[in-house]
């Protein structure tokens, strides 16, 4: 007696939170069964592993099924087929949308393309994902890029709109997109110590402040090139920022603002002599970062050379949170009291950003 | 020009890529009805095209309205090519054919193509401007409205139930015709779906005119099926119940039935012709000389099976003869004489067209308080038919080529061949009625009828439950009826009167274990009944109910036509024995004594038949307490089989102790309790005394009765026999939280909670074709149908506390080792703790109910813990112990409630005597084979519960509920939009692609539901009710990668309300609330 066909359909379509997650998860039916099975399901329930390889069959289905509509959030909420009430679409979807840590700090900043999907073979083992669940993430980045790629307008407003996010992940998401568009390098050793939410929270304060939206003058011309605001780096903003060269170039600019620093921080830091010892290589540091980011290649550097530039040195010299954040702050407000420095707007864009980044990213 | 039809058409979205090159699609619609088409502009380059049409008007003859139905395609535009076709959408628009259903058909569709399934949805309007047409001689019956529900609708009262309706309409099946070798499978399946549209509509129009004959105004319990007789044809049949119903919109409409339908009958006028009727039926006096031999003393005793106790009863003819018979004499054959006489009124009116015989028959399974009086048991009848040989014998001499004749239109030929399945049909419900008239009774209530087809042979099956009726309902009401209506009911005892015997205890059909009622102590009662309807509302129930379910296969032999149909015809019979048999050691096995809802299906296949009967068993308080069931060895010398009986025996007693408890079916103590509550009539306070006084007996009666004196005595004289023994045990009680019933309401709960959730489960296994046996046959299947109830209970776990409600199976046969069992029900949740308490007092309450209802309480089992008014007596008396030992001596066996007998072919008269002796035995039933569960969602209850509060702001898809059953638990249905009746065909030739057998069909199922509720929607709905799957045809050939199947499901759309949504209407007290909800519904007509 072998079962030949073997299916249930619900009025309301029946989801199973647990499930779901294996599913997402990409474990084949037989090992959603194992794991079932070793979760105990059988003992409170009763049923049979036979009961259990049924009802894990039918989820399956019911999810390959919904996976088309997944694909666009709102036919889902519109499609007929599929009687789910809505509080169920949302979690279908945010947990559709979902994707792991580990793997998401694997691709962070590569391009979303053929040649990256092919890493996911190598990336699989690596992270403990399944293939499968690494295939569904990066389909998920890719076609959120796609989608929202050409678009106008706020980056996670458009997320939200077209796959019916939740805030929080619509801006992981517009994050990710924007890493992806602008290829910042998060892969070597030295940013490994870093999670996706710093890097979330440095992409959220660069859409903010660095890109073309961030202007916020854009919906008066809509003829001008200025679509994919919210995506790509302001390209005047990064050209003009080589003006800030002038703060490291000219020695007594560099002195008086180290002076100014100084005086104002003293007997207020912990690490005081250490910064003192290093003021002039780590305002170097920030000011080339700035400099540089005129070149893609540099742009994609950025976070690389944050690190290298200011984290690490202040860290080696174990630099208190609190002290670098003393440090940061009087380092940006003093430039206000340099009068030969005439582009205090720009360095207040350029700064003000970098600050939130730097004390994000500084941590073990 | 009656009628004119306006469509337009707005708006598509969702549609697929038609053109590879843009990704796009350039759609346009046809808009088809009848022979006129219209079509809008293409759209071009868009999958969400806005057409935006100016309305298409189509002027219509009101018969074309009915019969027709409208017929949308979606194209995609092909300059070079012929157009695409996307697919279809049909709607039917006899909902808006009668006033108080929709005015208006609006919304999305979802555009439907047989091989693709569903792709994309259109924004259809539809309108129908209907001139009045006085045309005395009209063929269209626009008006009449159609329920599937088989009860009476909410918010409408019955003023009079007429009786049967029924008819057929036959044709060739395009899938058989010479032109589907050169057409696509899209073409065939196309030209079927808009067949069977057709002929829906047609069927549905003649009913509508035989209820316009009768003077009624509505059909009930409207069931409509097909049957897919290959080359012989197709075959659709619907029967259905005639009645004036009188929409419930006035307090005065409210006023206790029993005064209302005299004025009511003079409200509308009903000339009843007085003509003697032409009828066959006999003379109105009760009949004890039927043409069955019943005479229980032809001897039984070879019979070997476990049921022999049972045959060896006799005749106990002399026994009771106390004032209960000579009370209930007298007064039984009044009731008979009148309603019979009310039926052949009926009968006796004038049609126009001539009919051949007129049948007492009602499809309903729940009834308006005091309409039904007595039940006699299950009656059914079976019949083997060849389809090859019958088919048109008028042709097959002449002809020489019958099927080159039917190629013609079928419309010009039709008329021939429905007499021959008429005749067919006529025959078996002859037969039914008269087994009803051996039973006492003149009228047969929770009718159905149903077929079972393999290759040539069908088994043409009909069943119902015997009954006597109160003929208020059915004649036009006059004083007298009124008055013998009173009479009537302060006689009739409250909650045990339709259990009361119909028939003559001096001439009982057949042998019968009487003892006096339980419940009042005057009348004769079975100890155990069987029938087709769901639980009176007023009966007195111990406990809660459970379904119960009877499995069986029979191996046959392969062969051809006639042949086939002798071996099918010397089966059944057996087949029908071994089920009954089944059921009645499950019943008592669970310690229970009736079975209501009872369905047996039996389905041929290729080589074998299987048999599946379903019911619901509950312990009536008017009944005798069922005995135990002792087991005894054949080979009494042997040690070691001793032991081995005696451990049998005690397993046995343990379940039964076992499922007492689970059921809480414990009698005395509830009679106790009783006592001590008030007591509000004095008319039942004396019976109340009585119980009092004599409850210490019952107590001890009640023990001893247990292990000896009822005891039904299964004899294990072979390996079967211990088969049996043991498939009795293998039966796993459902997890604790879940019940389960086949009937509308489930005993012993009434404090739903609006959480519902309906499904369709379907499996199929392949047989071993190695080795089959019976036995390894029978397990096989028991295990298919255990499986997949323990498969169900594990997905709704979430749902617990739950019901699973109106559970229907249904078993085909698709190929040579394949079954199919298919089961829809429904999933209720309810709130345990309330339950708790409110079963112990239900049995009282639901008397005190019965004592003050009034119509609308029929099927709401919400209602039914209206109010609190204790007290009911259980009155062992001392005519309990006399009967009791009067009886001793006799296992109780199949108290046979229903004799029946199955009329096979005509050919193979020597087996109709074997037949007919086991039909004393026997009840049989035939028994759709659809099963509907109710259930709620497992998933998300959490937002379930919450939904009505926050409802997603983004979906623009309003939910819509389906259920089984006739209500929706917490929800006051407000109106009713018409019947939804759609059949689908899907077929694929990649049926890899889409993910297998069960992929293809979950896919499709899910499609059907969407089509259902969008319909629904569109008609301004939110729910289904009484839905039903009547057809689930899977066919498939993973060789060739395609499988096809056909649906065929109905129901009724209806708007309803959530009683939270009300304003301040205590729950407790909701029969009081629908009025103003039926007005509130009216208002909108």
């Amino acid at each position: 007696m072998t079962s030949e066909l073997d299916i249930f359909v619900g009025n309301t379509t029946l989801i199973d939170e647990d499930v779901y997650r294996l599913w997402l998860d990409g474990y084949s039916v037989s090992d959603a069964v194992a794991l079932r099975v070793r979760s105990g399901i059988l003992e409170q329930t009763g049923a049979t592993a036979a009961v259990l390889q049924s009802d894990t069959m039918d989820h399956y289905r019911t999810f390959h099924m919904l996976e088309r509509l997944l694909h666009a959030p709102p036919k889902l909420l519109h499609q007929l087929i599929f009687q789910i009430p809505p509080s169920r679409q949302a979690l279908l979807i945010e947990r559709y949308y979902a994707f792991d840590e580990a793997f998401v700090r694997e691709v962070l900043g590569k391009k979303l393309s053929k040649g990256t999907k092919k890493d996911l073979d190598d990336i699989s083992p690596k992270t403990g994902i399944t293939l499968k669940s690494c295939r569904r993430q990066f389909d998920n980045f890719k076609r959120v890029f796609k989608v929202v790629e050409e678009m106008r307008g706020s980056l996670v407003d458009n997320i939200q709109q077209h796959f019916l996010l939740s805030d929080r992940l619509a801006r992981d998401y517009a994050a990710i997109v924007f890493f992806a568009n602008n290829r910042f390098e998060t892969g070597k050793k030295k940013l490994q110590y870093l999670s996706f939410g710093d890097f979330a929270f440095c992409a959220e304060l660069m859409i903010q402040n660095w890109t073309l939206g961030a202007v916020g003058e854009a919906p008066t011309d809509p003829d001008s090139q200025m679509d994919d605001m919210d995506m790509d780096l302001d390209k005047e903003f990064l050209q003009d920022l080589k003006e800030l060269k002038v703060l490291v170039a000219d020695k007594d600019l560099l002195d008086l603002h180290k002076s100014l620093v100084c005086t104002a921080l003293r007997g207020k830091l912990g690490v005081f002599s250490e910064m003192e010892a290093n003021f002039k290589n780590l305002s170097r540091g920030l000011v080339n970062v700035a400099a540089k980011l005129t070149h893609n290649k540099d742009v994609r550097d950025l976070f690389v050379d944050l690190v290298e530039k200011f984290v690490e040195p202040c860290r080696s010299d174990h630099w208190p949170l609190n002290d670098v954040r003393l440090f940061l702050n009087q380092y940006s407000a003093s430039v206000h009291s340099l009068d030969g420095f005439r582009h205090q707007a720009l360095w207040d864009r350029y700064m003000g950003t970098l600050r939130g980044c730097l004390l994000r990213l500084y941590h073990d | 020009m009656p009628g004119k039809l306006k469509v337009k058409i707005v708006a598509g979205r969702h549609l697929p890529v038609m053109d590879r090159a843009s990704d796009l699609t350039d759609a346009f619609v046809e808009v088809k009805f009848g022979n006129t088409t219209f079509k809008t502009d293409v759209y071009l380059k868009s999958l969400n095209p806005q057409w935006n049409s100016e309305w298409f008007k189509f002027e219509v003859d009101d018969e074309d309205l009915q019969d027709e139905p409208l017929q949308i395609t979606v194209l995609d535009h092909d300059t070079y090519s012929a157009n695409d076709a996307i697919g279809k959408v049909y709607i039917d628009i006899d909902p808006l054919l009668y006033s108080e259903a929709a005015t208006v058909i609006s919304g999305w569709f979802p555009i439907y193509d047989t091989i693709h399934g569903i792709r994309g949805e259109i924004n259809v309007v539809v309108k129908v401007d209907l001139f009045n047409d006085l045309n005395r001689f009209r063929q269209s019956s626009c008006g009449v409205k159609f329920f599937c529900t088989t009860s009476i609708p909410k918010c409408y009262r019955a003023v009079i139930i007429h009786g049967f309706v029924e008819e057929l309409v036959v044709n060739e099946d395009p899938e058989y015709q010479w032109i589907d070798r050169i057409r696509t499978p899209r073409a065939s399946n196309e030209a079927r779906q808009r067949l069977i549209s057709l002929m829906s509509g047609e069927l549905q129009r003649k009913i509508g005119l035989k209820v316009l004959e009768m003077r009624g105004n509505a059909v009930v319990g409207y069931l409509q099926c097909f049957d897919l007789e290959g080359e012989s044809g197709l075959v659709v049949r619907a029967i259905g119940t005639a009645c004036t119903l009188d929409k419930l919109s006035s307090p005065a409409a409210f006023l206790p039935a029993c005064n209302s339908p005299s004025k009511d009958m003079k409200e509308i006028p009903f000339n009843e012709d007085p003509n003697p009727n032409t009828h066959s039926s006999g003379p109105s006096t009760p009949l004890k000389n039927q043409t069955y031999s019943f005479s229980p003393s032809k001897s039984y005793s070879r019979q070997s099976s476990s049921s022999d106790t049972d045959l060896s009863l006799t005749p106990k003819t002399g026994m009771g003869s106390g004032s209960a018979g000579k009370e209930g004499g007298p007064f039984k054959a009044l009731l008979r004489q009148q309603t019979q006489s009310a039926l052949e009124q009926r009968g006796g009116s004038p049609h126009r067209f001539c009919r051949r015989r007129e049948f007492p028959f009602f499809t309903l399974t729940a009834f308006p308080p005091g309409f039904l009086v007595h039940v006699g048991g299950v009656v059914s009848a079976r019949s083997v038919k060849l389809l090859d040989r019958i088919h048109n014998p008028a042709f097959v001499g002449i002809m020489g080529n019958t099927r080159s004749y039917k190629l013609l239109d079928w419309n010009s030929f039709n008329s021939d061949e429905p007499e021959t399945r008429d005749a067919w049909w006529a025959e078996i419900r002859q037969e039914i009625k008269s087994h009803a008239k051996a039973l006492g009774c003149h009228a047969v209530v929770g009718y159905s009828e149903s077929t079972s087809i393999c290759e040539e042979v069908c088994i043409l099956s009909a069943s119902g439950t015997a009954a006597v009726l109160n003929p208020r309902f059915l004649q036009d009401g006059t004083v007298e009826g009124c008055l013998e209506q009173r009479w009537l009911e302060e006689n009739l005892p409250i909650g045990c009167g339709f259990c009361h015997i119909p028939y003559d205890e001096l001439n009982m059909p057949f042998p019968a274990h009487l003892t006096y009622c339980y419940n009042c102590r005057k009348q004769k009662v079975p100890d155990v009944l069987f029938t087709t309807i769901d639980l009176p509302t007023d009966a007195a129930v111990i406990g809660k109910g459970c379904l119960i379910q009877a499995r069986l296969c029979r191996l046959k032999k392969k062969a051809q036509a006639e042949a086939n149909a002798t071996a099918i015809s010397n089966l059944l019979p057996f087949m029908e024995y071994e089920v009954h048999t089944q059921l009645m050691n499950k019943l008592k096995l669970k310690g229970m004594n009736a079975l209501f809802g009872l369905r047996i299906q039996i389905t041929v296949g290729e080589n074998m038949l299987m048999g599946l009967a379903s019911a619901t068993g509950v312990y009536l308080a008017a009944l005798p307490t069922p005995g135990g069931i002792q087991i005894a060895g054949k080979t009494p010398n042997d040690g070691s089989y001793e032991q081995h009986i005696s451990h049998m025996q005690k397993k046995i007693n343990d379940t039964i102790a076992k499922n007492k408890e689970l059921y809480e079916i414990n009698p005395p103590e509830i009679s106790e309790e009783i006592i001590g509550s008030p007591i509000p009539e004095p008319r039942q306070r004396s019976r109340l005394l009585r119980s009092q006084s004599e409850s210490s007996d019952e107590v001890t009666e009640l023990d001893l009765s247990h292990g000896k004196k009822d005891a039904f005595v299964l004899e294990i004289d072979d390996t079967d026999a211990m088969e049996d023994v043991h498939s009795l045990l293998t039966d796993v009680p459902p997890p604790s939280g879940f019940y389960s019933c086949n009937t509308e309401i489930m005993p012993g709960i009434n404090n739903w909670t609006s959480e519902i959730q309906m499904f369709t489960s379907v499996r199929v296994i392949r047989l071993s074709s190695l080795n089959l046996t019976n036995q390894a046959l029978n397990k096989n299947f028991n295990d298919l149908c255990e499986n997949l109830l323990k498969s169900l209970y594990f997905k709704l776990r979430s749902m617990i506390p739950c019901c699973l409600c109106h559970v229907n199976f249904t078993v085909s046969l698709p190929e040579d080792e394949l079954i199919q069992v298919t089961v829809t029900a429904v999933a209720i949740t309810f709130d345990k703790n309330q339950a708790l308490q409110t079963t112990k007092t239900h049995v009282e309450k639901s008397l005190q109910r019965a004592s003050t209802d009034n119509e609308e309480l029929l099927q709401f089992p919400l209602e039914l813990c209206s109010d609190s008014l204790p007290s009911h007596p259980f009155p062992p008396a001392k005519e309990h112990l006399e009967s009791a030992s009067a009886n001793s001596g006799i296992p109780a066996a199949q108290r046979a409630t229903s004799v029946d007998y199955s009329s096979f072919a005509d050919r193979c008269s020597s087996w109709i005597e074997l037949i007919k002796l086991k039909a004393q035995t026997i009840r049989r039933g035939s028994i759709k084979t659809t099963v509907t569960v109710e259930k709620a969602s497992p998933m998300g209850e959490g937002n379930f519960r919450n939904r009505s509060a926050p409802p997603c702001a983004n979906s623009t898809v309003g939910v819509v509920k389906m259920t089984p059953l006739s209500f929706i638990p917490g929800a006051k249905i407000t109106k009713y939009l018409g019947i939804i009746n759609m059949f689908f065909i899907r077929e694929t030739t990649s049926l890899r692609e889409e993910g297998g057998v069960s992929g293809f069909l979950h896919a499709f199922i899910a499609e059907v539901f969407a089509m259902v509720r969008a319909h629904v929607a569109a008609l301004g709905g939110n729910a289904v009710v009484s839905y039903i799957m009547k057809q689930c045809v899977f066919m498939e050939n993973p060789n060739k990668n395609q499988a096809q199947c056909l649906i065929n499901v109905s129901g009724d759309a209806v708007v309803f309300v959530r009683e939270s949504d009300l304003e301040v209407v205590p729950t407790q007290q909701p029969t009081a609330n629908c009025q103003p909800l039926c007005t509130e519904g009216e208002v909108t007509t």
